[in-house]
């Protein structure tokens, strides 16, 4: 057993794929006590906020100022405010007039800003412009004005009689220090379409789909060794009748299957353990054809017969002389379930056919929210590619583990 | 004395284990095989006698690996040759193998035919097909072998005829010497027989110069090659021809081993089985004396830490021991 | 060269275990073998009988057979003269009281996970010694390890992978020597044991049936063995008894074509290995 264990860890791919594994457990148990709360509370109004660091304006001007003089402070207040459509736009109306674009570079806000004093002219009407177009830029430039405009803003309150009288003036200059703002928001990875913080709610998904995978890897293991032992060690008519219940499910397309049964159980039963049971349910087979043919091959060995010349009872057989012999491989098929047992709890949800959806986040649901609220067409990455990754980085840590395990406990993989 | 086929000069190899141990399983071994002679290696499973083989030709795949000595084919020292060179240019025309389960080795799918052409292509290129198959009906004919059969895919032939059809393709371009481990272990006795007949045709006829032949059953030993030599744990312990080692051994492991011969004989009954106490030494860490001593019942203290070399004595017969010959035969003889 | 072993004459013995037109036949129809084809035998009580044939004789399916772990297609074998039924659980169990078996690999023939102590204890408690103080067990294990020159010391908490192929069969022999069967079946127990080994595996085999007086089946496929071990043989070819009798007879007389073909083909060691009777063309 001590040399057993000892082998599995010289195997270079199990420990790549128990660190990442052990690193994604521990990220599941420590990150919680860091950022405690409810992860699906919905601390956002409005959809899919970018990742980043949010502060509080309101906290901001009440803040102390300190006065800065950054020389470059105000080139990097145009390059903000200056949007990626509005250079294009500008562009555009160089070209319509005509001016030289050769040597343009849309990055240098002030250049840009330049040539839109030298070459703009309300009254002009390009060739082939249409009025609404025409009345944009009229807006564009209002707007390009007034950003270059005044280096204060006046933060004004009603008084006693009702009128607005300034009660303060931020310069341009004025800096605050974020450890003086009272509120400010770390979001790793934004918040997603409900304004929820994706981070949190990831990390709570990645621990329910673990979670789904380990009972559907436990059930369909359970199954498929109790049909695999009883099947290849007793044989005959029980073996038949198991290998034709085997062979049906094998025949019907397991995830269909999984389909039609999810979609029957219906939205109100479906919680996170009743759909890992019936994943569980639709996955054994290969376990159990598995088993079978390899306690086929062990129940013709010597030391099982001799085990039977001594009068041992079959259950006893079983449990001592053939299970251990069996145990590596079951493992290794457990954590294969493990595995798929995951990608199938994400495929389901994406359909919408996962656990309901107001308890817990899974893998799966994060998915299917983000698609429904079509995150990967309006940009909002955040919202579904770390799913993907932590996906990914499960079964392939799992994988990897069971690569290694193979190649320890098979010997025609050894090099 | 005559000419030289297979010198082996203090040839030393290893296994590295996959915790990166070394394990020495052909640990210094010397010999000679003349022109037209065959030599024996006798020995326990496990005593590097199949590794010695391997090594012989060249096989350094891992974990085999080489360490130091020599192999001289016919004034040619092929030691130290990357495997892929000795493959395309040593075996076939210098060196034929043929393991134990060579007849498992034919793909089932190709016929006989191909395999010859292959053996020869790998050497000739532009041979003409038609001219192979005459010279494999030829040598065919000349050996016993069927014509029918170089037409034949090897699930049609049977265990014997396989064996047979193998060592005939892997001498067709008449190699110097024949290495064969355990040819017929996996046969019955009478295509036992007919292999080694068609081996002993095969040295007669000089398509083959010289022959190895390793096996652990020591009356087919007796029975086929000129010379024996006993291995154990990775070293040679005694050489001598068929007839001395049989009837005269020195050492005393050697002596354990002829006492457990049993034929079917007047006389097998009566016999007196030696039993040899204990196991062959770990070759990871191999004793720094002699090997044999931990189990041989005349062994003193100095045989366990002094190295023993290989000593000649008489014509063509070597011992490694620290007893003299006179000595050992004297003990052994009031036994 | 001491004095050949006196064969016991066993005519007059008590039967111990015998069968009548025992037949096993694989498969059906046109695909149908006989592995073993109607075959008759007597095995008296102590009898050192050695069951010899070449690959595919079908004496591997005869040993399942007579351990009882496949029933015969036709025929009736006879425990002590009765028929032998093994038709439910209980009653096989019943009859494997009585046999035993040594395999040829000792490497499969162990549970490798379970230690050694286990293994002996095991057998100690299949003979009713469940009750007995530890230190009587430890007494009868020490012994059992002492008759196959062991020593139970040194054993204990190892696996049985941790000895030697010998030492492995040796441990076989002691699990024997602890169960005390009327019947030890050895199927082929030194092919894969070295030579020096081999000698003290069949000396012990032999003074187990002395001590013990159990009939031992060895089945082998090596004639000299057989005729340096057994008081009788029977030579087996394509499922059939082609001859049988006492081990002298046998080999230095045969009869049959096939054995007389079967002994000149081994190769010898004080006579010519005749190659000139081989025909390649054959």
């Amino acid at each position: 057993m001590k040399n057993t264990l000892r082998q599995v860890f010289h195997s270079s791919k199990f420990v790549a794929g128990f660190i990442i594994f052990v690193a994604i457990l521990l990220m599941m148990f420590i990150y919680p006590l860091i950022n405690p709360g409810n992860p699906l509370q919905q601390i956002g109004v409005g959809t899919f906020a970018k990742p980043g660091t949010y502060v509080s304006l309101y906290d901001a001007t009440k803040s102390p100022v300190s006065t800065f003089r950054l020389p470059d402070a105000a080139e990097k207040r145009l390059g903000t405010s200056l949007s990626e459509e509005d250079k294009v736009a500008m562009v555009e109306w160089f070209e319509a007039v005509g001016a030289d674009i050769s040597d343009l570079d849309t990055n240098d806000t002030e250049k840009m800003l330049e040539m839109w004093d030298e070459y703009y002219d309300p009254s002009a009407k390009p060739k082939g412009m249409i009025r609404a177009k025409i009345l944009y830029y009229g807006r564009l430039d209002k707007s390009l004005k007034e950003m270059g405009g005044s280096d204060s803003i006046s933060i004004a309150d009603k008084n006693e009689e009702g009128e607005l009288e300034e009660t303060k003036k931020i310069l341009d200059t004025d800096y605050v220090n974020t450890k003086d703002v009272a509120n400010v928001k770390t979001l790793p990875l934004g918040t997603d379409n409900f304004g929820r913080d994706v981070l949190k709610e990831l990390v709570s998904a990645t621990g329910t789909s673990i979670r789904i995978g380990l009972i559907a890897g436990i059930v369909a293991t359970l199954i498929g060794l109790t049909f695999g032992l009883l099947a290849g060690y007793v044989g005959g008519i029980l073996d038949d009748i198991i290998m034709f219940v085997t062979n049906i499910f094998t025949v019907i397309p397991g995830f269909v299957l999984l389909i039609l049964i999810s979609y029957s159980i219906g939205q109100e039963q479906r919680g996170a353990a009743v759909v890992a049971i019936v994943i569980g349910f639709t996955s054994w087979t290969w376990t159990a054809r598995s088993v079978r043919s390899q306690v086929i091959s062990l129940r013709n060995r010597d030391h099982v017969n001799l085990s039977k010349l001594s009068g041992h009872s079959l259950v006893r057989i079983v449990l001592t002389d053939i299970l251990p012999y069996i145990a590596s491989y079951v493992v290794m098929a457990f954590i294969l379930q493990v595995s798929s047992g995951i990608l199938s709890e994400a495929q389901l949800s994406l359909l919408g056919l996962g656990p309901k959806t107001t308890e817990v986040p899974t893998l799966g649901l994060m998915m299917n929210w983000a698609m429904l609220y079509s995150a990967h067409t309006n940009g909002s990455w955040w919202a579904y590619f770390p799913v993907i990754l932590t996906i990914t980085l499960i079964s392939f840590s799992l994988n990897l583990m069971n690569t290694g395990l193979d190649q320890v406990f098979n010997p025609t993989l050894r090099d | 004395m005559g000419k030289a086929m297979l010198e082996v000069k203090n040839l030393k190899t290893k296994y590295i284990t996959r915790f990166h141990e070394d394990v020495y399983a052909v640990d210094g071994v010397s010999f000679t095989i003349e022109e037209g002679k065959s030599l024996g290696i006798a020995g326990e499973s496990g005593c590097g006698k199949s590794t010695l083989a391997l090594s012989m030709m060249g096989y350094y795949f891992a974990p085999l690996h080489y360490i130091s000595g020599d192999i001289i084919i016919d004034g040619k020292n092929i030691s130290g040759m990357d495997p892929d060179t000795v493959r395309k240019t040593i075996l076939g025309t210098e060196i034929a193998y043929i393991p134990q389960a060579a007849m498992n080795a034919l793909n089932p799918t190709q016929k006989i035919i191909r395999f010859i052409e292959d053996v020869v292509h790998a050497h000739d290129p532009k041979k003409d097909k038609k001219e192979i198959r005459e010279m494999a009906e030829k040598r065919f004919a000349e050996l016993g072998l069927p014509a029918e059969a170089l037409n034949k895919h090897a699930v049609e032939l049977s265990g014997g005829m396989k064996q047979r059809t193998v060592i005939a393709v892997s001498t067709i371009l008449n190699p110097k010497v024949l290495i064969a481990d355990e040819p017929s272990s996996a046969l019955d006795v009478t295509s036992q027989k007919m292999v080694i007949k068609m081996m002993r045709e095969l040295m007669e006829k000089g398509y083959i110069k010289s022959m190895l032949f390793i096996t652990h059953e020591l009356p087919l030993l007796y029975n086929v090659t000129d010379d024996i030599m006993v291995m154990y744990a990775g070293q040679l312990v005694e050489k001598g021809s068929a007839e001395q080692m049989v009837f005269d051994p020195v050492h005393p492991y050697s002596h354990g081993l002829m006492k457990s011969i049993l034929v079917p004989e007047e006389g097998t009954r009566g016999q007196k089985l030696t039993a040899i106490p204990g196991a062959p030494p770990n070759l990871k860490r191999p004793p720094d004396g002699c090997r044999f001593a931990a189990r041989c019942k005349y062994a003193k203290p100095e045989c366990r830490y002094s190295a023993i070399p290989e000593k000649e004595f008489e014509e063509n017969r070597m011992y490694r021991c620290l007893m003299g010959v006179d000595e050992l035969r004297e003990v052994y003889g009031n036994e | 060269m001491s004095e050949a072993r006196v064969t016991k004459d066993f005519t007059n013995a008590p039967l111990c275990l015998s069968g009548k037109g025992v037949t096993k036949i694989f498969g059906f129809g046109n695909k149908k073998t006989v592995a073993v084809d109607h075959v008759d035998f007597e095995f008296h009580e102590g009898e050192f009988v050695s069951i010899v044939g070449e690959s595919g004789s079908g004496k591997t399916t005869l040993s399942k057979m007579l351990l009882g772990l496949s029933n015969a297609t036709e025929g009736e074998i006879f425990f002590q003269g009765k028929p032998r039924d093994i038709s439910s659980g209980r009653k096989k169990r019943e009859y494997w009281k009585g046999i035993q078996a040594i395999f040829q690999d000792p490497f499969s023939s162990f549970n490798t996970f379970q230690k050694i102590d286990t293994v002996l204890l095991d057998c100690i408690h299949m003979r009713g010694g469940k009750n007995l103080s530890k230190e009587e067990k430890f007494n009868m294990m020490t012994e059992a390890c002492h008759f196959v020159n062991l020593e139970f010391k040194e054993l204990t908490n190892k696996y049985p992978f941790e000895l030697s192929g010998g030492q492995m069969q040796r441990l076989m022999i002691a699990r024997i020597f602890l169960l005390k069967p009327k019947i030890l079946l050895a199927d082929e127990p030194t092919s894969m044991v070295d030579a020096c080994s081999r000698a003290t595996i069949l000396d012990m085999l032999l003074n187990l049936r002395d001590e013990i007086g159990m009939t031992v089946i060895f089945i082998t496929h090596d004639i000299g063995l057989a005729y340096y071990i057994s008081d009788t043989v029977y030579i087996m070819e394509h499922g059939k008894f082609v001859e049988y009798g006492k081990a002298d007879e046998v080999i230095l007389n045969p009869k049959a074509a096939y054995t007389k073909r079967l002994i000149s083909d081994v190769p010898k060691i004080h006579e010519e290995w005749d190659l000139s009777t081989v025909d390649l063309m054959a």
